[in-house]
């Protein structure tokens, strides 16, 4: 459904110096450089799926996501979505596509919520039908039947979030881009926002597209990783899989009497220690947690341990070491 | 347009909540434009008449500027504020709707504050046609009547042509500020107190001439010949409007292809 072949663009960015002669040096005889945002990028993705967009800041997320939503033109490549090229027949492509930008509000600031739903029925030109049963659906999975008569200056932001992304589905859109959705929320509103997202792509088959810093949001919702660094997908795969490969890897924490012991067992590697506390890693496809805690128990005097895998969070961490970006 | 309208009135509804602010802004619209009026009166008090126009006849080609200038700041005002939508990215929203970017631009601003210039520039107009021996055919208040939609769309073309430049440059932006209120402060009297140079500028290139001062000519029977090509200058004047949407959308495709 969503084809991308190739994709690059660069951007040309004015070349700034500290100080004040460089400031007039550059603005008698400007200096750009440039810089390439994304750098021939490929991937599919099939109708249905939910892809966890991820990379570090400025690793060319919002390009990519503005590529494919049409408001920018790359310098070369192909993108073909639900037939259309994005940035070529751009009306008739975005009537597919629902997007939302977690730092960008689409509604209108001084006005009731609904006045903004009914301004976008309008510009989609949504039948009377499917306005009334899209506006059901969201109203009570989103659960804003309260907001819906409140200006949204008063909303809170977690409000207004949901508010935002109800606004991005009332056309029926194919195609669902989020732009750090998350961002700023209180946990309550997170847990909602990623139990709506979840429902819709179940019940309305949604593709969504999700970039995101919060890596619990990518645990409860992608089932595939694309990542991006330095304009170049590093990693495309199952979100699963990732975890497995990397769930060969246990943390064992251990609470000890004192003790001056240094440890020198293979597979395990030593996160931290203090006289009272160790935290090791654990290869577990070179030694088994039995033995480890065995060898362990010979060597300490043990108050507690625990055995925990690596949170998602740390695995991304450790490949944008990997990958160094 | 039922779409325009749907924007106008969510946008009004938004104006009526800050009362004070409006009403503040409106008795301030009114004012500042009409003391410049009081300075053309004081004017007409030292000479009896500027370049064969007497002050009534200024009066009137004053009325028409600033109505024109008003309904098109009332309307046109997203596109004079257009590059706040660039930094804070509202423009990549607009390129989201399967709506056309100039109607959009339309919807995201409605200054109705401007009532209260367009209620002084009414207001000089009475005056002035009270005052003038007018033989109002139908021609000439259609004539009339043209020369107003016709400022409108001159100068909601200058605020396109100036919101084309933020697609470029964020700052800077007041040089169209020149054409835009500087035209209007030109064209409130007629062209021909000025020399060849600004005549033809206003004429031809940004043609507020065709406004008033042109017309006028027929209207206030200053012409003799060529009456007809002196009615239909108005008409002429509006086809301004081609080229700064021809520009407009060479703007939105820089941006697409740049970014910001």
């Amino acid at each position: 459904m969503i084809e991308v072949s190739g994709l690059s663009k660069s951007f040309k960015v004015a070349k700034r110096n500290p100080g004040i002669i460089s400031a007039l040096k550059s603005f008698v005889h400007p200096q750009f450089t440039t810089i390439q945002a994304i750098d021939d990028l490929t991937f599919n993705i099939k109708q249905g799926e939910i892809i966890g967009y991820i990379g570090p800041n400025g690793a060319g997320k919002s390009t990519t996501i503005k590529i494919m939503s049409g408001i920018l033109v790359p310098d070369k490549g192909n993108c073909k979505i639900l037939g259309y090229t994005p940035w070529k027949d751009r009306v008739n492509y975005v009537k597919n596509i629902g997007v939302v930008f977690g730092q960008r509000s689409q509604l209108f600031w001084d006005v009731p919520v609904m006045d903004s739903y009914n301004l976008l029925k309008d510009i989609y030109k949504i039948p009377e039908k499917m306005f009334e049963e899209n506006l059901d659906l969201l109203v009570s999975t989103l659960d804003i039947s309260q907001l819906l008569d409140t200006p949204v200056r008063q909303l809170s932001l977690g409000q207004k979030m949901r508010c935002e992304i109800g606004a991005s589905l009332l056309h029926n859109p194919k195609i669902l881009f989020l732009d750090e959705p998350t961002i700023g929320l209180d946990a309550v509103s997170k847990i909602a926002v990623r139990q709506f997202i979840k429902t819709i792509n179940k019940e309305k088959q949604v593709t969504v597209i999700l970039t995101t810093h919060d890596m619990q949001d990518i645990e409860a919702l992608a089932s595939r990783i694309i990542l991006i660094g330095k304009g170049k997908i590093l990693l495309d795969g199952n979100l699963a899989k990732l975890k497995n490969q990397f769930n060969s890897q246990k943390v064992i924490t251990i609470d000890y009497s004192e003790s001056n012991e240094v440890i020198n067992i293979p597979g395990v590697k030593l996160i931290s220690q203090s006289k009272e506390r160790l935290m090791l890693s654990v290869d577990t496809s070179i030694i088994k947690i039995s033995d480890c805690i065995n060898l362990l128990s010979k060597k300490y005097d043990l108050l507690d341990l625990s055995v925990d895998s690596r949170p998602i969070e740390e695995i991304i961490v450790s490949l944008y070491r990997e990958y160094q970006i | 347009m039922k779409i325009y309208f749907k924007y106008l009135k969510i946008l009004i509804k938004k104006e009526l909540q800050y009362r004070t602010s409006f009403i503040l802004l409106a008795v301030g619209q009114f004012f500042v434009p009409f003391i410049i009026f009081v300075g053309i009166y004081l004017l007409f008090l030292r000479f009896p008449n500027v370049g064969g126009w007497s002050l009534y006849e200024v009066a009137l080609t004053y009325a028409i500027i600033h109505i024109a200038f008003s309904i098109s700041e009332c309307f046109g005002r997203g596109f004079d504020v257009f590059s706040t939508n660039i930094k804070s990215g509202t423009f990549d929203r607009i390129l989201l709707r399967p709506r056309s970017t100039i109607l959009q631009v339309f919807g995201t601003r409605f200054e109705f504050s401007r009532i209260g210039r367009l209620l002084q520039a009414i207001i000089v107009l009475i005056y002035a046609i009270y005052h003038l021996n007018i033989d109002w055919s139908i021609m000439k208040t259609i004539t009339l009547m043209f020369m107003i939609i016709s400022g409108i769309i001159i100068f909601i073309g200058i605020f396109m042509i100036g919101a084309t430049f933020a697609f470029w440059t964020i700052e800077g932006l007041e040089v169209i500020n020149i054409f835009s209120d500087g035209g209007r402060a030109m064209a409130q009297y007629p062209l021909t107190i000025y020399n060849k140079f600004i005549r033809k500028f206003f004429t031809f290139v940004i043609p507020l001439g065709t406004v008033n001062y042109l017309p006028l000519m027929f209207v206030l029977d200053k012409v003799n010949e060529n009456k007809f090509i002196y009615m239909l200058t108005p008409l002429l004047g509006i086809l301004f409007i081609i080229p700064c949407i021809t520009i407009w959308n060479h703007g939105v495709k820089h941006y697409k292809s740049t970014g910001s």
